[in-house]
């Protein structure tokens, strides 16, 4: 890996509807900015069926936006390729062409795999924790003890067509019976790679090395096998680094050799590494965004929780622990269009509700909710059809959430050692390892939380979606950049952090909420706050009120943090914090509401309580809260 | 600037149709290029592997994995009855008395065998799977194995959303216009294998009653979501739909809730009443988009089928607009300006807009993203 000075860099992300171009560029005296972006509709489909068109038009718009900032008619960025057809043009010469180009992609539904283990919750679990961290969509997990008959299981893999499937099974040296049955399943399944019948579907086997032979002589003949490290060596290890590099090896070699015109941009994706232009591999957009959450949290020092809510799946990243244990997954079926609908019957309808300040007839409302799946493009023109979206979306994120804290936790059927101090603590192997305590920087992405009208929109459907513990700084991805800057920083991550920490984070502000029990007319909080404008705020404030300060971009107030009695802001119970609150385009939210548990009434006062908080937030016009 | 309306759902009375009908695998063609066929006509064929069935022979017999082997009457690729001896060991002590057969519970064949595990995977008959062409037309093209591409003219509609497949019938007409509702008293055994026409909704009595009397198809401009919900027993959570049995498909061509069929579609339904009709329900939103479909072959002559190249229809001052979400959500109109600068609408979003006049002389500015725009 090299930090050269690239001076113009060029990063896509191509993804199923839109293809994002941005330009990132070396300005003296302020470092890596980025400056100019593009889009185009992806053309992965007929008529055009080739991705580089959209790249091009893409780029081209590019080109065209940077003439205009520049005034300097110039600056291009494309040439006329062997076949005459437009290519990015690499390396610069001056105004002519770009450093490197480099690109994501989700397009034509991105990296779809099936995973197999023996034990559901541990290979199992495992390996589905590589395919998704790889930036996969993992369409199923059949496991030897997952409950479906024999007959059901191969019945399942074959029905699906998934990109690749990896197979894991056993600790090293273990028995080999299970993961070998396995094996066999998957052979009489005999299943077929989702794009082109003209290879053969790899399978990826990083189960019990001593099993390796009969895994050969079941499957070999049948499918593309690629052996692999086990993932699960032992019972007290996970090792996913090799099969992750494996999988993102298959998806460059076989996924996208099929999709329509990649294999031309993987020629187009070239930098500068170690001194000698490279080609750099496509990655899938959920990886690069993992790879610039882990960066920012190892630079940082802090933990991290990130959602990218689309319109038909919801991503949620993490990285907690002093170990920076990075976790991701995906909601196939929660979204704020396509899959709406299927937020409505996950969340129920009165989960819904619960969050709108009127009332409503509930036949208008499904309706409202079936027309948005069907026609997704529509946006809320009507303020109260916004409120209903928003809390839609706060919904679908805790739903989202709910799964990612399920699913990040610490290996499951360790032994654990444990001195007499912790015997009596209810810790086991398996806990989640999300901890809304510790966490630092809470990062929201996606339409809904990107584009929302008021960023105090944003703030509320974050605190009220993850309901942030202690003192948490909230962020907004403006416009949908770390895919980019996540391939970026494969070359160049200086750049990378740059552009993240100066363009793409818009900082929303910070929330500090007390967590605890407590009775509803006692004092939750007792804050003193030095805002930057030089007032001092001090107020003694009761369970169940929140209150938003004036606190910039950049700025920093004073606070001292009195948490109620019984209640715990991050220093132990009852333990003021000292502590500098950054601001950010929203301010500093306090929030005494309660946590474990948050309740929200269910009689005549929720929507007058909705309405006071909404008014403090200052999330919607007055009219509609009066 | 990505394009910032929805292209539209065609309607109209005459285009130059081509469907593929693929098989799911490579199977037999059974038309070929140039044959007239109607839509109940055969086009091609395969068959399926037949479902597997493991045995895990090793532990029915009561022997390590890597013996089984030795007691086994079969090998692989073997066709079987059922009945018929998988394995048997050598009974009580080597004697021959109580002797424990394996049979197989199956017609079929034998897959594999395994030393490692013990395991016996036999494989049921093939399933026969055939394709239908759909539509009366002209097979303008095989492709080998696969299926063929099927040509005509058409009347053309296409529906917002549907459940259930494929289906034929004669087009009748139940209501007098578009705003009507469609009911169940207006239902009776005259509608029997036909593709019948509602105005506005159509309720969940109207539904059932459908399927008691053996309707074909439903087409019409609103449904309410529980009515859907109620029929199938559960929410649709995601819009991939057609795999439904219902005993009849369904086609919406406005939206859920009460919403009048626009007039066009509804005119173009009433000029085709009486006439063989194709419909199906298949909706699949995301990626590679499926809408719904009614098709009303016309006739032709084969220097007619010449297929226009599909073209994204253009938004500009007098083409044809369908509002398609609140307020005015349904309504017609024609777009008279399209500003270029952003406009804060209700919601305090910025968006681009389009001014648009209804059908009423109503004058309004819409997001673009709210409209769709009505083919001709």
């Amino acid at each position: 890996m090299s930090s050269e000075r690239l001076n113009r860099i060029i990063a896509t992300d191509c993804g199923s509807t839109t293809t994002k171009a941005i330009l990132i560029e070396y300005i003296e005296g302020e470092g890596y900015r980025q400056t100019i972006r593009g889009e185009a509709p992806t053309t992965v489909e007929a008529p055009l069926n080739d991705v580089t068109r959209g790249v091009v038009n893409a780029v081209q718009e590019l080109e065209e936006l940077a003439r205009l900032k520049y005034k300097n008619e110039n600056i291009t960025f494309l040439f006329d390729g062997p076949n005459g057809e437009k290519e990015i043009l690499i390396p610069r010469n001056g105004d002519k062409g770009v450093d490197a180009y480099v690109s994501t992609s989700s397009a034509g539904g991105g990296l779809q795999m099936m995973v197999t283990g023996v034990v559901a919750n541990m290979t199992g679990e495992s390996a589905e924790r590589a395919a998704l961290g790889a930036g996969a969509i993992v369409m199923d997990v059949v496991a030897s003890n997952d409950k479906r008959l024999n007959h059901e299981k191969i019945e399942r893999i074959r029905e699906l067509r998934p990109d690749m499937i990896l197979m894991a099974g056993g600790v090293d040296g273990g028995t080999i019976k299970h993961v070998v049955e396995m094996a066999e399943l998957v052979s009489a399944a005999d299943p077929k790679p989702r794009l082109g019948s003209s290879y053969k579907l790899p399978i990826i086997y990083a189960g019990n090395k001593t099993a390796t032979d009969a895994i050969k002589e079941t499957l070999a003949d049948k499918v593309e096998l690629i052996l692999c490290d086990n993932i699960r060596p032992t019972l007290e290890n996970e090792n996913l680094g090799p099969a992750r590099d494996k999988i993102h090896d298959l998806f460059m070699e076989h996924v996208m050799q099929q999709a329509p015109g990649y294999h031309k941009l993987m020629e187009w994706t070239r930098g500068p590494l170690n001194g000698k232009l490279q080609n750099i591999p496509i990655m899938p957009t959920p990886a690069a965004v993992g790879n610039i959450m882990k960066t920012i949290a190892q630079e940082e020092q802090i933990e991290v929780l990130g959602v990218d809510i689309g319109g038909a799946t919801t991503d949620v990243f993490s990285v907690f622990t002093d170990e920076y244990i990075f976790n991701r997954t995906v909601s196939a079926n929660l979204g704020m269009s396509y899959s709406i609908s299927n937020v409505l019957a996950s969340a129920t309808l009165p989960n819904i509700l619960r969050w709108v300040p009127f009332d409503i007839n509930e036949s208008d409302l499904r309706n409202m909710i079936k027309n948005k799946m069907i026609r997704p493009t529509t946006i809320p023109a009507l303020l109260e059809e916004l409120v209903l979206e928003q809390a839609i979306a706060k919904e679908a994120l805790r739903l989202a959430f709910i799964q990612h804290k399920e699913f990040a936790v610490s290996l499951k059927g360790m032994q654990q050692t444990r001195d007499i101090s912790q015997a009596f603590e209810q810790t086991t192997s398996g806990g989640t390892i999300v901890n809304m305590m510790t966490l630092d920087l809470l990062v929201g992405s996606g339409g809904v939380l990107s584009h929302a009208p008021r960023r105090h929109q944003t703030v509320m459907m974050l605190i009220d979606a993850f309901l942030p513990e202690g003192i948490t700084r909230l962020a907004v991805d403006s416009i949908f950049m770390m895919p980019h800057l996540g391939v970026l920083a494969e070359i160049n991550p200086t750049a990378a952090t740059e552009v993240f920490n100066k363009d793409c984070m818009i900082m929303l502000g910070s929330c500090v909420a007390p967590v605890g029990k407590i009775k509803p007319d006692a004092v939750a909080l007792s804050a003193e706050i030095h805002l930057p404008d030089g007032t001092v705020f001090k107020e003694d404030i009761r369970f169940g009120e929140m209150r938003l300060l004036p606190c910039g971009l950049g700025q920093k107030a004073k606070a001292i943090l009195k948490p109620g009695k019984g209640l715990d802001l991050g220093a132990g119970k009852n333990e003021t914090r000292e502590v500098e609150l950054p601001g950010g385009v929203v301010g500093i939210v306090l929030d005494t509401r309660g946590r474990r548990p948050f309740v929200l009434p269910s009689d005549n006062s929720r929507i007058p309580l909705l309405k006071k908080w909404m008014k403090e937030l200052k999330a919607y016009p007055e009219h509609i809260l009066s | 600037m990505a394009q910032a309306y929805s292209p539209g759902l065609s309607v109209t009375d005459s285009i130059v149709l081509r469907k593929q009908r693929i098989l799911p695998l490579k199977g037999t063609v059974l038309v070929k290029k140039g044959d007239k066929v109607k839509a109940e006509d055969l086009v091609a064929e395969t068959h399926l592997p037949g479902n597997v069935l493991p045995m895990n022979l090793a532990n029915k017999l009561g022997v390590s994995a890597n013996l089984v082997m030795e007691y086994l009457k079969v090998k692989p690729g073997q066709i079987l009855k059922k009945g018929d001896i998988l394995a048997e060991n050598n009974g009580f002590f080597g004697t021959g008395l109580f002797k424990t057969k394996i049979v197989s519970p199956i017609d079929g064949e034998v897959e594999s065998i395994s030393h490692h595990t013990g395991q016996i995977l036999l494989r049921e008959p093939r399933i026969p799977v055939q394709i239908k062409a759909f539509i009366d037309g002209v097979v303008v093209d095989v492709i080998p194995e696969e299926g063929v591409v099927i040509e005509n003219k058409s009347a053309y509609i296409q529906g917002i959303f549907g459940i259930s497949g494929e289906v034929t019938g004669e087009l009748k007409i139940l209501v007098k216009d578009g705003n009507e509702e469609l009911t169940d008293t207006m239902i009776d055994a005259s509608c029997k294998g036909k593709c019948i026409v509602g105005g506005s909704m159509v309720s969940l009595k109207a539904i059932k009653k459908a399927i008691e009397v053996g309707v074909n198809g439903i087409i019409c401009g609103g449904i309410d979501d529980q009515d859907i919900k109620a029929l199938l027993g559960y929410d649709i959570g995601v819009a991939i739909t057609g795999h439904e049995h219902l005993g009849v498909s369904i086609l919406i061509t406005e939206g859920f809730g009460k919403i009048k069929m626009a007039d066009k579609t509804f005119a173009l339904l009433k000029r085709f009443e009486g006439k063989k009709t194709s419909m199906h329900g298949k909706t699949q939103i995301r990626a590679g988009v499926i809408r719904p479909e009614v098709i009303i072959p016309i006739e032709f002559k084969e220097e007619e089928l010449i297929a226009q190249e599909a073209e994204m229809p253009t938004l500009e001052p007098g083409t044809i607009i369908r509002i398609i979400r609140q307020p005015n959500f349904g309504e017609i109109g024609t777009v008279t300006r399209l500003p270029e600068e952003l406009h804060t609408v209700e919601s305090e979003t910025k968006v681009r807009i389009l001014e648009a006049q209804l059908e009423n002389g109503k004058k309004l500015i819409l997001p673009r993203a709210n409209v769709e725009v009505i083919e001709t």
